[in-house]
């Protein structure tokens, strides 16, 4: 390690540090305790994408960290910069996305004086990263750094925030990357106890009706071919949560969709039906379970999950196994004898009776534009496009009608649920997959959110197609009032606040207005051929509701069907 | 049901709120914390008595273990532990009622430890059960002011927490 040595500044060292992690891309705002680290990123080999917003860094990275499986990586200035950061960090830390945050700092002889742009940013981030670190000591970068990523990208993933004071950025240091990490109290468990395993090993052979539910863990962990073979090894139906989405084929005829409050229905009558729920990285979340004492209450429960924590956190459970889904999964194929169809058809035939009994449907397209539509036809034109979403009822419908044959192909805000999440996500994620249409399936409410990254876009030429369900609603919220508060619509209506169109030109990106049906399919073949970003505003029914629905806090299986009849 | 747990963090900025927090911030209530560092001045040990059933309870060493400066949690059964508070107790007195303190102290291997024309500070250690039956003795003449460390603890024997 000594022999190669050099001296450096601390923000050299920095970007030094980010070569050694193989990072190629930050997504970054300047700002005055920012000088020297941008001074470096200019002389550097760096890709640096010039955000509008703060916000848009942490979720443009997060989105990158989820197309790609890598770390994302965000920078913004001290106080303002690093506050604007929070929403994102607290979003990657709630769905266990790897993120390393860079914020700045006023120099260390001024921190804790309330000096000019100063925010405690360890401190208001504590609760919602994995770990953060305020650095005291120039000499520590590259161990702090180190650490950064790895404690990012190992175990159950989260963000990580280093808060570099300016000063220190100016320091010399002598440079060298360490090639261990350290940490007394961290290490993470990866092999599951064989013990459990051989249990859950009998329990799977002796279920009648088991059940796999599956999480984010599984895209956290890339253990999507493990559980296709798992699935199929043991003939079980899987459900995926939101998060989940696509981290099993979702045209396979072992795939019953997603759980829960906009689950199908047959999802979650599977759930309460089933002997043995077999969860796996999923955290059994209240938007999933619904009543937490009715959800699966005929089932024993295993619980396969990296973050012990989680386990019996809200459901006891019966088998658990803390580790890798992958490790385990491909554990359990072996150790499992396999099933034949035979011996599952009672139960495999009842859930195909439920599939066929209540599918997912919507009333057609006489009258209005119909966002289910719309989603279908988003298939129908690129059946390999990974699909971002923001937040509301568009995002529902998104994860029910668009159909998914690779993982890290749907990306969403399930944990925190934010709105404005979705079109700073998909730039980072088309930013991560160039060669994959990436639309941002949006509503009119959520896009205003962070909108103006229109100009990150089109200033760093990221072709990102945005489908705006325009209802001219704050939806889900209109729907909740519609069901709930005898249609008070208090203060959701948003009806006319913005001309897309012309703010998308405005900003030197593609702009379409969609009214019609037979209008859908020349636009979505428009957009895609223009290479360009582009904005598409579908005028859509306004008062179309997300069905099903089990209303928060019933058991998952008191369904309410809220199709709008014409 | 209450239960102690021996903590062992990482000597380092900002542990403590780390631990605060994860309590304010997870509805978990704290009825004492001690600080200090260990013989290994890299290490701190944070004796926690927490309220609630096991559930909590092993809720709350999980969350802790997953902090990333938390070293160990270890949950000390009463049977295999020592424990300790310490309290200094200023009461109220003058030379009537000196000599009946004075006794009281003795009989509770408590220590006097200031003296003035109107009060007295009494430095007593035990469990907690013998620092509340001290204080209890001593409210009758006037407590003017209590401190309490919190609980300390330790597994007895050989074994190691
Ligand atoms: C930052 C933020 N603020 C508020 C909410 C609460 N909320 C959830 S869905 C929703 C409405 C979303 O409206 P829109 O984006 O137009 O989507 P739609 O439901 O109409 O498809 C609101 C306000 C939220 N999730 N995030």
């Amino acid at each position: 390690m000594s022999e190669n040595t050099r001296k450096m500044t601390g923000a050299r060292a920095i970007i030094e540090c980010l070569y050694e992690e193989n990072v190629e891309v930050i997504f970054g705002y300047p700002g005055g305790a920012l000088l020297q680290i941008y001074d470096e990123i200019y002389k550097s080999d760096l890709r640096h994408i010039l955000v509008r917003h703060e916000q848009a860094a942490a979720h443009a990275a997060e989105g990158y960290a989820r197309a790609t499986g890598k770390v994302g990586v965000c920078l913004a200035t001290s106080g303002p910069g690093a506050t604007n950061l929070v929403t994102g960090i607290a979003n990657a830390y709630m769905d266990s996305i790897p993120m390393v945050a860079l914020t700045g700092q006023v120099p260390r002889s001024m921190i804790g004086n309330d000096a000019f742009q100063e925010a405690n940013i360890t401190g208001i981030t504590m609760p919602i990263t994995k770990h953060n670190y305020l650095v005291q000591d120039a000499k520590d970068l590259p161990r702090i750094i180190k650490e950064a990523f790895h404690i990012a990208s190992t175990g159950r993933p989260g963000p990580v925030l280093i808060d570099l004071p300016k000063d220190i950025t100016t320091e010399e240091i002598e440079f060298s990357y360490p090639d261990k990490v350290d940490l007394k109290g961290y290490k993470p468990t990866y092999k599951g106890n064989l013990q459990q395993v051989k249990r859950a090993a009998s329990a799977i052979e002796k279920a009648h009706r088991p059940l796999i539910y599956a999480g984010g863990g599984i895209l956290g962990s890339n253990a999507s071919e493990e559980l296709l073979q798992f699935a199929e090894h043991i003939q079980t139906p899987v459900t995926t949560t939101l998060t989940g989405i696509g981290g099993f084929p979702t045209q396979h005829p072992l795939y019953i969709g997603m759980p829960g409050m906009h689950g199908t229905k047959y999802a979650n009558y599977a759930i309460q039906e089933c002997d043995l729920l077999i969860a796996v990285g999923a955290r059994f979340d209240d938007r999933v379970t619904g009543k937490l004492a009715s959800f699966a209450s005929n089932a024993k429960i295993l619980h396969i999950d990296i973050d012990p924590a989680e386990i019996s956190k809200n459901i006891k459970v019966d088998i658990p196994i803390v580790g890798d889904a992958k490790n385990i999964l491909s554990s359990l194929n072996k150790y499992v004898n396999p099933v034949e169809h035979e011996t599952r058809k009672e139960w495999l035939d009842r859930i195909e009776g439920w599939k066929k009994s209540y599918p997912l449907h919507y009333v057609g397209e006489q009258d209005g534009l119909k966002p289910q539509y719309i989603i279908e036809q988003v298939y129908e034109a690129c059946k390999d496009a990974i699909i971002v979403t923001e937040v509301g009822q568009h995002q529902m419908w998104a994860a029910q009608y668009y159909k998914f044959s690779q993982p890290r192909s749907f990306i969403t805000s399930g944990g925190l649920g934010t709105m404005g999440y979705g079109y700073p996500a998909a730039i980072g994620a088309k930013v991560g997959k160039p060669d994959r249409v990436v639309f941002n399936i949006a509503g009119d409410g959520s896009f205003q959110m962070n909108s103006q990254e229109i100009a990150t876009a089109v200033q760093n030429d990221i072709p990102v197609i945005v489908a705006i369900m325009n209802n001219g609603y704050l939806g889900m919220v209109r729907q909740w009032q519609e069901l709930f508060f005898e249609k008070r619509y208090s203060h959701t209506c948003i009806r006319d606040s913005v001309d897309f169109v012309k703010l998308a030109q405005a900003y030197g990106a593609v702009g379409i207005r969609v009214e019609k049906t037979s209008e859908v399919k020349p636009a979505l073949e428009k957009a895609m051929d223009s290479g360009k970003p582009v904005i598409i505003d579908f005028i859509v029914e306004c008062e179309e509701n997300v069905s099903p629905m089990v209303p928060a806090g019933a058991p998952i299986n008191e369904i309410l069907d809220l199709e709008r009849k014409e | 049901m209450r239960h102690t747990l021996a903590v062992l963090v990482e000597n380092k900025f900002g542990v403590l709120s780390r631990v605060a927090g994860l309590f304010a911030r997870r509805g978990y209530n704290i009825d004492s914390l001690a600080v200090g560092v260990t013989e290994d001045p890299n290490v701190s040990r944070m004796t926690l008595v927490v309220r609630g059933d096991d559930h909590v309870v092993e809720q709350v060493s999980k969350q802790l273990n997953k902090l990333i400066d938390v070293i160990r949690v270890t949950d000390l059964g009463a049977d295999e532990s020592v424990e300790r508070e310490l309290a200094l107790i200023k009461v109220k007195s003058d030379k009537d009622t000196r000599a009946e303190i004075i006794q009281i102290v003795d009989i509770f291997r408590a220590r006097i430890v200031d003296v003035a024309s109107k009060s007295i500070i009494i430095e007593v250690t035990g469990d907690e059960e013998k620092i509340a039956a001290i204080e209890k003795l001593l409210k009758p003449f006037g407590i003017k002011e209590l401190v309490r460390t919190g609980r300390i603890a330790l597994t007895r024997g050989s074994k190691s927490s």
